[in-house]
């Protein structure tokens, strides 16, 4: 397929099953971020607002150690986990899902936010004095309006996931058919004497499916503004 | 069966305070220029505002400890604030599918409203006076137990207006529903209040039934170019032969040109103060149809004292306004308690069912 080799094709399916968990886990825990996020001042909001976005600022590389020491065999949650539910996320696929999750959540706790946050207040006003209650409003008036932003906001982190690097082979390594996505099997080609045209073919399905991520972001976003006319 | 509200909401710049009570159902409006405080009021009544001070009582239940989604009172805004990923239908249904009364039958409001040929439209597809109807729909249809209106004509064009104010005025006698109405247009109070609360600067400069306080002379209302008195009576006979209508309000009968509502309809009569003639003996070979007698109870000279508004309680019950001229007033030594005549044309009296 695609005049990949089948190892290139697993890394490619991989990386598409790792990235589409990413945002499947990501993106539930990013609506409630934002929403919390636009609700205001309240305790503890800086530093919640800190904790999402240091995966933008770190170099990708502290971010994967600070994930090893966190959710690594020995760390706090990592052995609660293997404990409770037997899971390990160190050098697994689960972990490299979990590295590219952390990674794009800033981006899409953002992009979520900046959707909600267009959302009119005074709809909401309006809904209240129909009788709908908080979570009403938010499920009848606030999700659908900003919907295809969220839909945007996933799609752009998803195209973002199949980029991840330094977190990735930090936390999680570089096992072939387990952890290696497309930019750790550019890197490993790369590194193979005579591996320049795998490293060219990878390259040329990345730049593809970033292309046609950018594409359906920029399509849903401009869907995004469809309610504004009036 | 009434309605109690008092607020006091303070501002760094000012405040808005009110406490008046109106009969339940009825329309009560908030009279005053844009700034007065009338979206202040109606925001408190609706909980949206939170006031520190705000007591509202209908037929004896306190709402005001509600929060505003319980309080089921339906709010019709300036700029309708339809949901606009809805249709029409689910506009119209959002509150009722919310609620279980249901006094308030879906067919009514679509039939009283003429919306059956909207309900399929999407709401960026609507004239503003269409999706003004689908607000007020959408409202009435959370079946509230008071209706508070701001300004929902404000937004439209003249044609629009006069498209709904006549549902606006079905609307007060087709469900008995207290309406709170905000407004500045003098017209859409004479033509739809019962009760009257004059807001200047944050502040209420009176409070009652229109049909008192659109001649009371201390108020700006009757400084205004348009004064007029409202007097509410019923259609009693036609007289074919004279081309004429009599109405009855309270004991006087009030003729104006020859209308086709049938007998027994409740009407609404508005006297422009300018077309009050005042006479102290029974003029003869005169034009004027109506000659009502009455008594001075209020006389306020205004115009850089050229002018004299005149305020009259008719002896069969009701008030009017005149405004003559400083030498008229001289001329027939007018005074505080003097009987007179007041004199209407019938063509000057305009009409409205209510």
């Amino acid at each position: 397929m695609l005049g990949l080799s089948p190892d290139e094709l697993e890394a490619l399916l991989l990386t598409l099953g790792v990235s589409l968990r990413a945002v499947g886990f990501g993106l539930p825990l990013a609506i409630l971020v934002a929403l919390i996020l636009s609700r205001g001042r309240f305790p503890g909001r800086f530093l919640l607002h800190a904790l999402v976005h240091l995966p933008l600022m770190l170099p990708p590389v502290v971010t994967g150690w600070l994930l090893l020491l966190v959710f690594g065999v020995n760390g706090p949650v990592g052995a609660a986990l293997e404990r409770i539910f037997g899971l390990r996320l160190v050098f697994t696929e689960a972990g490299a899902a979990l590295a590219c999750g952390v990674m794009i959540f800033p981006l899409m706790v953002r992009a979520v936010r900046l959707s909600l946050e267009a959302v009119d207040p005074l709809l909401l006003q309006a809904a209240r004095t129909l009788g709908a209650k908080p979570f009403d409003r938010f499920a009848s008036i606030t999700l659908p309006l900003a919907l295809p932003g969220v839909l945007a906001a996933s799609v752009l982190g998803f195209t973002a996931s199949l980029g991840e690097f330094g977190a990735v082979i930090t936390f999680a390594a570089n096992i072939p058919g387990e952890t290696r996505t497309l930019p750790l099997a550019i890197y490993a080609a790369l590194e193979t004497p005579g591996g320049e045209a795998v490293a060219a073919r990878l390259s040329i399905v990345s730049i593809v499916l970033a292309l046609t991520g950018l594409g359906l972001a920029e399509v849903l976003s401009a869907r995004a503004g469809r309610w504004r006319r009036r | 069966m009434n309605l109690l509200v008092e607020m006091e909401q303070r501002y760094r710049s000012g405040s808005v305070s009110v406490a008046f009570q109106a009969p339940a159902p009825g329309v009560i409006a908030l009279f005053g220029p844009s700034g007065s405080g009338k979206s202040t009021v109606l925001n408190a009544i609706a909980g949206l505002l939170r006031t520190r001070l705000l007591r509202l009582e209908l037929n004896g239940i306190a709402l005001h400890s509600l929060p505003p989604e319980q309080r089921r009172i339906g709010y019709v805004f300036q700029d309708g604030r339809l949901f606009p990923h809805l249709t029409v239908l689910r506009n119209l249904l959002y509150g009722a599918s919310r609620t279980p009364a249901c006094h308030i039958a879906t067919d009514d409001v679509v039939s009283l409203l003429g919306l059956a040929k909207l309900l399929s439209r999407w709401p960026h597809t609507l004239s503003g006076g269409e999706r003004q109807r689908v607000a007020i729909g959408r409202a009435l249809l959370s079946q509230p137990r008071l209706l508070l209106m701001d300004e929902p004509l404000s937004a439209l064009d003249q044609p629009r207006r006069d498209e709904i104010l006549p549902y606006l005025a079905r609307l007060r006698s087709a469900f008995s529903l207290p309406i709170i109405y905000a407004s500045h247009a003098l017209d859409e109070v004479m033509r739809l209040a019962d009760t009257l609360v004059l807001l200047e600067g944050g502040h209420q400069l009176a409070a009652g039934p229109l049909t008192e306080l659109a001649s009371r002379v201390g108020l700006p209302l009757a400084l205004r170019d348009d004064a007029g008195a409202l007097l509410r009576g019923r259609v009693h006979s036609h007289m074919p032969e004279r081309r004429l209508t009599a109405v009855a309000c309270g004991a006087n009968f009030v003729w104006v040109p020859m209308v086709p509502a049938p007998e027994g309809t409740d009407v609404r009569l508005r006297v422009p103060a300018r077309d009050v003639i005042l006479a102290t003996t029974e003029p003869r070979g005169i034009s004027v149809t109506n000659i009502l007698p009455a008594r001075v109870t209020e006389m306020l000279t205004v115009e850089a004292g050229n002018a004299v508004l005149v305020e009259l309680d008719l002896e069969g019950g009701g008030q009017l306004l005149s405004r003559i001229t400083s030498d008229a007033a001289e001329r027939l030594g007018l005074r505080h308690a003097m009987h007179v005549l007041a004199l209407v044309k019938a063509v000057s009296v305009e009409m409205q069912t209510e």
